[in-house]
């Protein structure tokens, strides 16, 4: 089965010739058009709109957005923010990064749309430390919407008033945990809260009740205003409603950016019609389909199980090419939709190597907070890091799945899972692999092995 | 003596299926330590914010099933109680708050399992350097690796390095290989301390406690970071490499520094003090005491202890310098100094004896600037135990005006000092010269030079007594260690000196008992540990110098603002 066209909401302009990010080109193909029809609704509509869309936030859980904002205490008297999650760190994701690049005024609007919804007088756009460039594209574009009366005092001449500030990270994984953001825009370390009692919708920036919503999300919160949130419902599957942008990296013949219906495409139709299929010469082995801390799916495997189609339960049984790029099924079989960050190892690559690699990542970016989380993933990229460049023990895959197994589910923030749902997952599809590591590294290097760049 | 606080809302939660009745808030931590049993924990403690950051305290938790449509609760037709939801994830007992039908597990193999792998992960990168650590004893991470440690390492790599023997200020000093990264002492600075000077600095695993940069941890509170390491990262400069805990007997005491009466543990062995830390009152000084108060044991071996009976200059012995004390009080013209700084029962006597000398009585008052937290600006620790005891009806003054009036009147020819320098209380060279002192006292000064008899008493380490607090709290202190040769209690010197048949503490509660209205029907021994409300309305409008303090707020408006 041939691929579908892809289905550009918010890649609607972004690559067309000619399209620029200043506020000019937007408003030409109607910008900020949905903003001036939103400010003259009421703000509770806009919310049943999200409501109805059945958006799920695009940062990597997949919480319902509508839920999210319904969550909100809006009894309290006190200021409610709103927090752009522009902290894109996830190891293979650069989705929003494109976006704040080419199309800064989208999420702008999408912000601003979102704000009116919920009476935010103050949002943040918590901006990665290692995106400059993407931060002065977004300070120049605020400046112009500013300036055009769409973001600061009376917007559009209204009593509405809400300004952006944006904020630059300083380079940190952990920044991008919604409660650690918080910490972090407070001007302290990004040590993640406690859950109970500091949610963000009841105790969030400043103890005020916060939303925080990812880029990508915020973008579609435009679409769903300007189409109404049973339009957007229509696109992508139920329950995994709208559009989905991802990002695919690795060995592959055409990396990139694609944009399709929420489940209406499979790995397989994504990787090899998409992406133009494996490298010459090369098979595909492995690939990581949500941001680097999602549960690696090998090739050749098979997923068998029971899914709901509609009222009845279907029985599945799927090849890894045949799996629905959708928060729910990637779920079903034991990994995650997470970000959209697709990554792709062919047959050259060396499981215990790449590792080796990830655990270096989520050694480096536990904020240190917490114990397992903290002391485990350092003694992960440890043992990694020894098997690839010193003595590796045929006993070592064992431990290092123990390790894996103390930590997630008992750490203050997600990261736990994060850091160790790999070193699960690679030693659970590859454990061969591991446990003949000493063997494999004694081996001659394979000549047919060609250079990675 | 005050009611007990009304009961607040109870909730009954149950812990290993022993139901337990709490008020609402507790968490599962405190819950669970009133059925006797205990959570392991690192980062929880009972008066500082709660972080959930050592994740030591996971248990399992769970709620009554509620029916969607109903709301009423679901039963379990196997064993006829109510259905229990278990959350699949375990929880932190530190942040998990007691609510209504909150169930606990803290022995299933999944929390079993937790502590495990916490313990596990605090040791891989800790030095075990126990055999050398001045913590092991009272170590927390000891303690809790024989009960869920793994009696080996699975650990081959290399442990990560950092910085060995900090001087983070005077007193304290850090060992950052140590440091499980718990933050009890960042979270003391700030919360307590109010002087926010610690701080974690890198990430993950190579976090590291360190001072911020220019500053110094040297507020007087600074000991309490020590107390509250679980580990051997903080360890007291002046403690360190002294002695072994477990070699050391623990005598509950009361810092004398001020009228907080802030209650301490006294650390001995063999007769010597090692060291001072506070005892848990949560009406007092929580947790916490003052720095200052630490070093007082430190005036127990002082060169200039007073350690000789004299009289006229002459080394005597107790019955001759009683007698001789006796002979100069019959002259009349008799004046008594009494001390804020002697105990409730020391002041009794006194009274005694300036009763039967007929004596004018005087006290002198020491104040200093309060800090608001455990230091008042009442230096004197027992001013409230002369109220009581009836030594003094008025508050005292700083100097002695009167005193020395009466002796330029030539009224006073005799002047019976207890321990107060009455010098440094303004009497001068001249006056001096025109009394004979009976100075009953710890440490030489001005007044023990000039003395013509010298009874060298105990301090507040070597003997039993009660001081009354700032709150009119009595609390009492006992004997650490033995007095030095020479020195005798100031309770035998006063009774025999007032001719009264008093021997020890046991016996002169029996005439307070009798004679002291307001402590009517108590004992010595059936003062509790963490002491007894008195009823202070008799001298509620005194306007005492003390300014806010931790748990006491003045009822008028403090004389010296502190």
């Amino acid at each position: 089965m041939a691929a579908p066209a892809q289905r550009r909401i918010i890649f609607q302009h972004i690559d067309e010739a000619g399209y620029t990010n200043d506020l000019a080109c937007y408003q030409k193909h109607g910008g900020y058009e949905v903003l001036k029809k939103s400010v003259t609704r009421k703000p509770e509509e806009l919310i049943d709109e999200v409501k109805k869309s059945g958006l799920r936030g695009r940062g990597g859980a997949g919480f319902p957005c509508g839920v999210k904002w319904g969550l909100v205490d809006r009894k309290s008297g006190k200021p409610i923010y709103l927090i752009v999650n522009a902290d894109e760190s996830e190891p293979g994701t650069f989705k929003d990064r494109y976006i704040m690049h080419q199309d800064p005024h989208q999420l702008i609007e999408g912000t601003m749309i979102s704000c009116f919804a919920n009476n935010v007088k103050q949002a943040y756009i918590y901006i990665r430390g290692e995106m400059p460039h993407g931060a002065r594209i977004l300070e120049k574009a605020i400046a112009e919407a500013r300036a055009a009366g769409f973001v600061g005092k009376n917007i559009l001449g209204t009593n509405y008033s809400c300004d952006i500030f944006v904020h630059r990270g300083a380079g940190a994984y952990i920044c991008g945990e919604e409660t650690g953001l918080i910490e972090s825009l407070e001007g302290k370390r990004a040590n993640p809260r406690i859950k109970p009692p500091y949610f963000p919708a009841v105790l969030g920036l400043y103890q005020c009740p916060t939303i925080v919503n990812n880029v990508e999300t915020l973008c579609h919160v435009k679409y769903i205003i300007e189409h109404g949130g049973a339009e957007f419902a229509k696109i992508g599957t139920p329950g995994n409603t709208g559009t989905r942008i991802y990002c695919v990296s690795g060995h592959v013949q055409r990396p990139g950016y694609f944009e399709f219906e929420c489940g209406k495409i499979t790995m397989g139709q994504l990787l090899n019609d998409v992406c133009g299929g494996p490298l010459p010469g090369r098979k595909f082995k492995a690939v990581i389909p949500g941001g680097s801390s999602a549960k690696i799916m090998r090739f050749g495997e098979r997923y068998k199980g029971k899914r709901k189609v509609g009222a009845e339960m279907v029985d599945y049984d799927w090849a890894v090419e045949d799996v629905p790029m959708d928060f729910d099924s990637l779920g079903m079989i034991g990994t995650m939709g997470g970000s959209g960050g697709v990554i792709v190892m062919d047959d050259t690559v060396n499981m215990v190597e790449a590792l080796a690699n990830i655990n270096a990542f989520y050694s480096h970016e536990s904020c240190g907070q917490c114990t397992p989380c903290r002391e485990g993933s350092l003694w992960m990229k440890k043992i990694t890091t020894r098997m690839v460049h010193g003595a590796a023990r045929a006993e070592d895959a064992a431990l290092l799945k123990s390790v894996a197994d103390q930590i997630p589910g008992r750490t203050i923030c997600a990261f736990g899972e994060a850091c160790s749902w790999p070193t699960q997952s690679f030693i659970a599809k590859f454990g061969d692999e591991f446990k003949n590591y000493h063997e494999t590294k004694q081996a001659p290097k394979s000549t047919a092995a060609q250079p990675l760049v | 003596m005050i009611q007990p606080a009304k009961p607040a809302d109870l909730v009954t939660v149950n812990v290993d299926g022993k139901d337990i009745a709490v008020p609402k808030g507790t968490n599962v931590i405190e819950a669970a330590r009133q059925l006797g049993i205990d959570i392991p924990h690192y980062c929880y403690h009972p008066k500082l914010t709660i972080v959930g950051n050592c994740r030591m305290c996971l248990i399992e938790m769970g709620l009554p099933a509620v029916d969607p449509a109903t709301k009423a609760p679901i039963v379990d037709p196997a064993t006829g109680k109510p259905k229990i939801n278990w959350m699949p994830r375990p929880q932190i007992g530190c942040g998990t708050n007691a609510s209504p039908g909150l169930h606990i597990r803290t022995t299933s193999p999944l929390v079993k399992d937790c502590r495990e792998g916490v313990m596990e992960f605090l040791l891989i990168n800790h030095p075990l350097d126990c055999p050398i650590c001045d913590q092991a004893g009272e170590c927390k991470l000891q303690e809790q690796s024989t009960g869920y440690g793994r009696g080996y390492s699975r650990f081959v790599e290399q442990k990560n390095v950092k910085p060995k023997r900090t001087q983070l200020g005077p007193r304290v000093t850090l060992d950052d290989e140590r440091c499980i990264l718990c933050s009890r002492c960042i979270r003391f600075s700030k919360e307590i301390a109010k002087d926010d000077v610690l701080g974690f600095i890198d990430r993950g695993s190579y976090s590291t406690l360190t001072c911020y940069p220019g500053r110094k941890l040297e507020n007087n509170y600074s000991l309490n970071t020590v107390d509250i390491c679980p580990v051997g990262a903080l360890t007291s400069t002046d403690f360190r490499f002294k002695m072994r805990v477990w070699f050391l007997k623990q005598t509950n005491s009361i810092d004398t520094e001020s009228s907080v009466g802030a209650n301490t543990v006294v650390w001995s062995r063999e007769g010597a003090i090692y060291r001072i830390t506070p005892r848990r009152n949560d009406e007092v000084n929580d947790t916490w005491m003052a720095d200052s108060g630490r070093e007082l044991f430190k005036a127990v071996k002082a060169a200039d202890r007073l350690t000789a009976i004299k009289v006229n200059g002459a080394d005597s012995e107790l019955d001759i310098a009683i007698n001789a004390a006796t002979q100069l009080c019959k002259e009349g013209g008799v004046a008594v100094v009494g001390s804020g700084r002697s105990s409730v029962e020391e002041q009794f006597l006194t009274k005694k004896l300036a009763d039967t000398l007929k004596a004018s009585t005087f006290l002198v008052s020491w104040v200093g600037q309060g800090d608001k937290l455990l230091v008042s600006a009442d230096r004197n620790p027992n001013v409230r135990g002369a109220l009581v005891t009836g030594l003094i009806k008025t508050l005292p003054a700083p100097k002695l005006t009167d005193l020395a009036a009466q002796i330029d009147a030539g009224k006073i020819r005799t002047v019976i000092s207890v321990g107060e320098d009455l010098a440094a209380a303004g009497l001068s060279a001249v006056q001096f010269a025109k009394i004979s002192v009976i100075y009953l006292g710890t440490h030489a000064n001005a007044t023990s030079a000039a003395a013509k008899v010298v009874i060298p008493t105990q301090s507040v380490f070597e003997k039993h007594g009660t001081l009354v607090n700032q709150q009119f709290r009595l609390q009492k202190f006992a004997q650490a260690v033995p007095a030095p040769v020479g020195t005798t209690d100031d309770l035998v010197v006063l009774a025999k000196l007032a001719g009264v048949a008093v021997a020890d503490v046991g016996s002169a509660w029996k005439l307070i008992a009798a004679e002291v209205p307001a402590l009517g029907t108590m004992t010595f021994v059936n003062i509790p540990e963490t002491g007894l409300l008195l009823d202070a309305t008799p001298w509620a409008a005194l306007p005492f110098v003390e300014g806010e303090t931790l748990h006491y707020k003045p009822a008028v408006p403090a004389a010296v603002t502190a």
